[in-house]
């Protein structure tokens, strides 16, 4: 990919997120706004076994990485899930984006197990894009809702407080009204004290037919980013170990120049904000991580 | 030698107080205070005249640097709604209580303190030695990631604040990150207690010695005259209880999971 001669370029600063596309683009459902278009079908990426995993978090060490994130595709395709999980907990905390529709009682017992003999947290993320069946279905598929909520209610009897996630499909307007009414639908489903997390859809993959892809105008140029804390882009601290080499972020592992490098050592070069996704991620900070990077920009005096 | 550190005070001159003779008490060398002198709690102008007296040396929280320079937010870092409902509130309340002699003194504190401690350096710092707001929460810390701090900042010891919660890890070749906890609000434990962190020379060759103390202040009071200055309902609770109601979107799995809420 050629870049225009204006388009910025971001170092890594520190790596303090390392994902693994632990499940590639595997997945049971086939949502209509998966930005990377993962179906039971796409096996352009695929599984990353325990070895590969290991292999990467002892390089991982040596970079001062704070902690790891684990997504696919979905990641409890992957037969080696729990004991990845149970092994990335010796070395930090760990949260994992899952459908939450395929989660077993026996699974989360043994990684209750883990979270408790840890100093970290394991974190789960459960991904719905509704909060019924009629508003969520339509997007990730018939049944999905009633399946992601038994598997949250099974996460919540096991002891975690899953972060429930869901990408804004509906108007800013009705954002009050659409969250308060999830809050009451978690609550009786026993979740008492749900925590979310509302992220903006990226019109990538599956989203891009949709709705719309970005336009030519929606990119990042040098003259955005003075006075700007770049900081809060993923690509200043984070990279997404695949089975196809490190790539820069977990949204763009489709794009050719995202791929950085074989292993994290020589993947550490600068990234240019060529795509629109990294327009995204310039609006509205690293939305892929769980909440500890803020936009920090000064505020403005009080008037 | 020995040191007391305080974390955030939000307002608390009662803990703030109490703290202080505490530490006297207990022989400190001197006393330090990692930032966050507002938020949260009544009257933030009767800080100032206990850190002046007993000569607390002082570094620059976000909410400092806010209040110091009238910004319209204190750089809590909150992403949630109803967190940044109750922050608007606690920070609207301290930029109007706090006197322009008292800005000004938060205006210009420094933003971090070194020093030497025997053999160690020490690095005093808010949240985190490479951002003034960053959370650094026991949870979510690997300990190589504390490594590479303390090895890119270069100190043997780090002493932070800015979450609410006290901990500590051991680092290699006897380095250590220590959060010394906050005098300002309990720490979600379920007891009124708060805390502060006491770092003291060892006689024998394990290196220093570090104790946090709880402080059982008159939690009581600071509950009235909170309710006196109309302060929300959900921090007097808080006070009371030792659980916390608000702020509780930006704890990690695990701290969220010990509390109540």
């Amino acid at each position: 990919m050629t870049h225009a001669a204006d388009t910025p370029g971001v170092s890594l600063h520190h790596l303090d997120q390392l994902w693994f596309q632990v499940a590639g683009t595997l997945c049971n459902l086939t949502c209509d706004h998966c930005f990377i278009s993962c179906s039971p079908q796409n096996d352009s990426f695929g599984f990353l076994s325990l070895e590969q995993v290991r292999k990467r978090l002892q390089e991982s060490v040596a970079l001062g990485v704070k902690e790891y994130y684990f997504t696919g595709g979905e990641p409890f395709l992957n037969r080696e899930m729990v004991e990845i999980l149970e092994e990335t907990l010796q070395y930090g905390p760990a949260t994992v984006l899952t459908n939450g529709t395929v989660l077993k009682d026996e699974w989360l017992n043994r990684l209750r197990a883990a979270a408790n003999a840890s100093l970290f947290s394991l974190e789960f993320r459960v991904s719905v894009d509704g909060f019924s069946p009629e508003t969520n279905d339509p997007i990730r598929g018939a049944g999905t809702f009633d399946r992601a909520m038994r598997g949250v209610v099974r996460l919540v009897d096991h002891g975690f407080l899953p972060i429930i996630t869901a990408a804004r499909t509906w108007a800013d307007t009705e954002e009050t009204a659409v969250v308060n009414q999830f809050v009451d639908t978690l609550k009786k489903a026993g979740y008492s004290r749900p925590r979310l997390k509302i992220l903006p859809t990226l019109q990538l993959g599956a989203e891009e037919n949709r709705t719309h892809g970005y336009r030519e105008d929606e990119r990042v140029t040098a003259e955005m980013l003075q006075d700007f804390d770049v900081d809060h882009l993923i690509c200043s601290h984070s990279r997404i170990v695949t089975d196809r080499g490190v790539y820069v972020c977990p949204i763009l592992i489709e794009a050719d120049d995202a791929r950085l490098g074989e292993s994290l050592d020589d993947s550490l070069d600068d990234f240019k904000l060529a795509h629109g996704a990294c327009f995204t991620c310039y609006q509205y900070g690293a939305i892929c991580s769980n909440s500890s990077h803020q936009l920090t920009q000064p505020p403005e005096r009080a008037s | 030698m020995r040191l007391a550190f305080f974390g955030g005070i939000y307002n608390n001159y009662l803990a703030l107080d109490f703290a202080i003779r505490d530490a006297k008490q207990r022989g400190v060398d001197a006393i330090y205070c990692l930032g966050d002198m507002g938020a949260f709690g009544p009257h933030p102008d009767r800080v100032f005249p206990l850190l002046h007296e007993h000569n607390v040396h002082c570094i620059q929280g976000n909410y400092d640097n806010s209040i110091g320079n009238e910004l319209n937010d204190c750089q809590c870092g909150y992403t949630d709604p109803r967190d940044n409902y109750f922050a608007e509130i606690s920070y609207a309340y301290t930029l109007q209580n706090t006197s322009p002699e008292n800005r000004t003194f938060l205006k210009n504190l420094p933003t971090e303190i070194r020093f030497d401690f025997g053999e160690h350096r020490v690095l005093l710092c808010h949240g985190s030695p490479r951002r003034m707001n960053e959370f650094l929460w026991q949870s979510t810390c690997s300990t190589h990631f504390l490594e590479t701090l303390a090895d890119e900042h270069e100190a043997d010891i780090i002493l932070a604040t800015h979450t609410g919660i006290k901990w500590h890890r051991k680092l290699s070749e006897g380095r250590h990150f220590v959060n010394v906890g906050v005098l300002g609000r309990p720490e979600n434990d379920g007891t009124a207690l708060v805390w502060y962190t006491l770092l003291e020379q060892a006689s024998s060759a394990d290196g220093p010695v570090l104790e946090f103390i709880p402080v059982e202040y008159d939690y009581r009071r600071l509950a009235a005259e909170m309710a006196s200055e109309n302060l929300p309902d959900e921090f007097i609770q808080t006070v009371h209880s030792g659980w916390w109601t608000t702020c509780l979107e930006v704890l990690p799995g695990k701290e969220r999971a010990a509390g109540k809420f």
